[in-house]
């Protein structure tokens, strides 16, 4: 693999831009892998770039029934965060976020990441003390988080509507700095050429249809390119993680719904940092292109439909539209929605499943974009050693029977209530 | 957005619709633990048809079955729950 550097394409220029080469392979499958991963999208190529450059391992591949990328990691509103409040939650994120702070450099691939600051908004006295719970959880683990008053709120956002009468009154809000956003096909297509110039197979348009097994183990899989023998199988497919775990007759703690974002044609910057309001459930920011991306709640109902309803847009644009009036003069120009594994308590599972040498990672409800290095990282400990990684440890997959649910919003075992 | 039959109203718009959970994860009152806990806590989540707990909360107030396609939003069938529905 050639590096890629301003070098590199200043000699390009002088040679017609013909030096360019495939950023990865497009090999046939062999028939064994130690460690085969489910799903071609961020969190997958990031599993197997950390397995081979952390655990050394060589014979990995990653199966995709589609294209890399052309799932969820292709189907979010690009925000980076780890402003939780839940211990075992900004834990994890945060070790992402410092993965994302030096991203570009490690994947020698520029994923865009912009640090332009994530920003709860406060609507009430009631959401001022959250928030400010919330920030101290976070400072006490060493992350920053900063309470806005109302003014400096305004100062930042002045598109904000910030008068007393607004239908949502802003009091303030709580930041967190080094948040931001990222461009979403770069962080897979860097993984995924990291990846093969470690050796690991990018199997594409390979859909997996059922587990070979040997007794209580999975032994491989079947897949429409033919039978795939493995040591150990990763199942990374979040959206879909019901239907490929049912295969091996698991049933999750999940249930796949649709969550929808949008986008408006582009203009000058109007959206300095991240704003997003909890009480509301909204999030505005926008791209470098100048598209401001927006999304709201998933549809409350079980769909695999990668198309999402307009009752539910019309609620998103207008949470919008009453935050920041401005939005009603522009166009939408593109709207998408992907499926979300919403798990029982809101937080991601990680670890192994009651099927011998069978892995899962998924039930990442909403906020999967966010955790990809650390997904990855992570379960690439996971899948190398058997054992969980001590950041992904308490999101087992066994939590649930156990009473040890991580439930950050209090709502209980209702997917449809988050 | 779908239509739904509902077994009272006749169709009427999904948002006047509110989704509970599935059938499959309906817990009876004697359940003992493990299966009121494979209940509460886990679903079928099939990329094909389900038997779902639908309310038509600003309609008639009812609850049914809606069974449905996952996919493609097909709905296939609408019955009531209550006395005169139970076997």
């Amino acid at each position: 693999m050639s590096r890629y550097s301003a070098f590199s394409l200043l000699r390009g220029a002088l040679t017609g831009q013909r030096h360019w080469q495939p950023a990865w392979r497009d090999p046939e499958p062999k028939s064994h892998y130690d460690i085969i991963i489910i799903g071609g999208g961020g969190h997958g190529l990031a599993t197997a770039y950390y397995l081979a450059k952390v655990h050394g391992l060589k014979n990995i591949a990653v199966l995709e029934k589609g294209w890399i990328g052309g799932g969820n990691t292709g189907r979010n509103t690009t925000i980076v965060r780890s402003n939780y409040r839940l211990e075992p939650l900004h834990n994890l994120f945060e070790f992402g976020l410092k993965l994302w702070h030096g991203l570009s450099d490690e994947l020698n691939y520029n994923v865009m990441f912009s640090p332009r600051g994530a920003m709860f908004l406060g609507h009430s006295d009631a959401d001022m003390v959250k928030l400010a719970e919330r920030g101290d959880a976070m400072r006490c683990d060493g992350i920053d988080a900063d309470l806005l008053t109302r003014d400096q709120v305004a100062k930042l956002e002045p598109l904000l509507d910030m008068s007393r009468d607004a239908r949502f009154p802003i009091q303030g809000g709580l930041i967190q700095r080094r948040g931001g956003t990222a461009r979403h096909d770069a962080v897979a297509w860097g993984y995924a050429r990291g990846a093969d110039s470690l050796g690991v197979d990018i199997i594409q348009k390979c859909e997996v249809t059922g587990f070979v097994r040997d007794g209580d183990a999975v032994v491989g899989v079947e897949t429409t390119r033919g039978r795939i023998g493995a040591g150990r199988v990763g199942i990374c497919v979040a959206g879909n993680s019901g239907h490929v775990a049912g295969l091996a007759g698991l049933k999750l703690p999940i249930e796949s719904q649709t969550l929808q974002a949008m986008v408006t044609e582009g203009v000058k910057p109007m959206i300095n940092s991240v704003i997003m309001s909890q009480s509301l459930h909204c999030y505005i920011s926008q791209s470098d292109k100048g598209g401001v991306v927006f999304g709201g709640d998933p549809d409350n109902w079980p769909s695999y439909a990668q198309r999402g309803h307009p009752m539910v847009m019309e609620g998103a644009v207008a949470q919008g539209l009453a935050l920041v009036p401005a939005l009603s003069r522009l166009r939408m120009v593109r709207t998408w929605s992907g499926v979300t594994d919403m798990s029982f308590d809101g937080a991601p599972i990680i670890g192994e499943t009651p099927v011998r040498n069978l892995f899962l990672n998924g039930g990442w409800c909403y906020g999967g974009f966010k955790a990809t290095p650390a997904s990855g990282y992570t379960y690439a400990h996971t899948l190398a050693t058997g054992k969980p990684h001590a950041l992904n440890a308490p999101f087992s997959l066994d939590r649930f029977e156990r009473g040890a649910t991580i439930d950050e919003t209090g709502s209980g075992p209702m997917p449809n209530s988050r | 957005m779908m239509r739904i039959p509902c077994p009272h109203c006749g169709p009427r718009a999904q948002s006047e619709f509110i989704y509970e959970r599935t059938v499959d994860s309906v817990v009876p009152l004697n359940a003992p633990p493990e299966e009121a806990m494979t209940k509460l806590f886990t679903r079928n989540n099939p990329r094909g048809v389900d038997d779902e707990v639908w309310r038509h909360t600003y309609g008639c107030r009812a609850w049914m079955i809606v069974t449905r396609h996952r996919v493609t939003n097909e709905i296939s069938g609408c019955r009531a729950i209550g006395p005169e529905a139970l076997p």
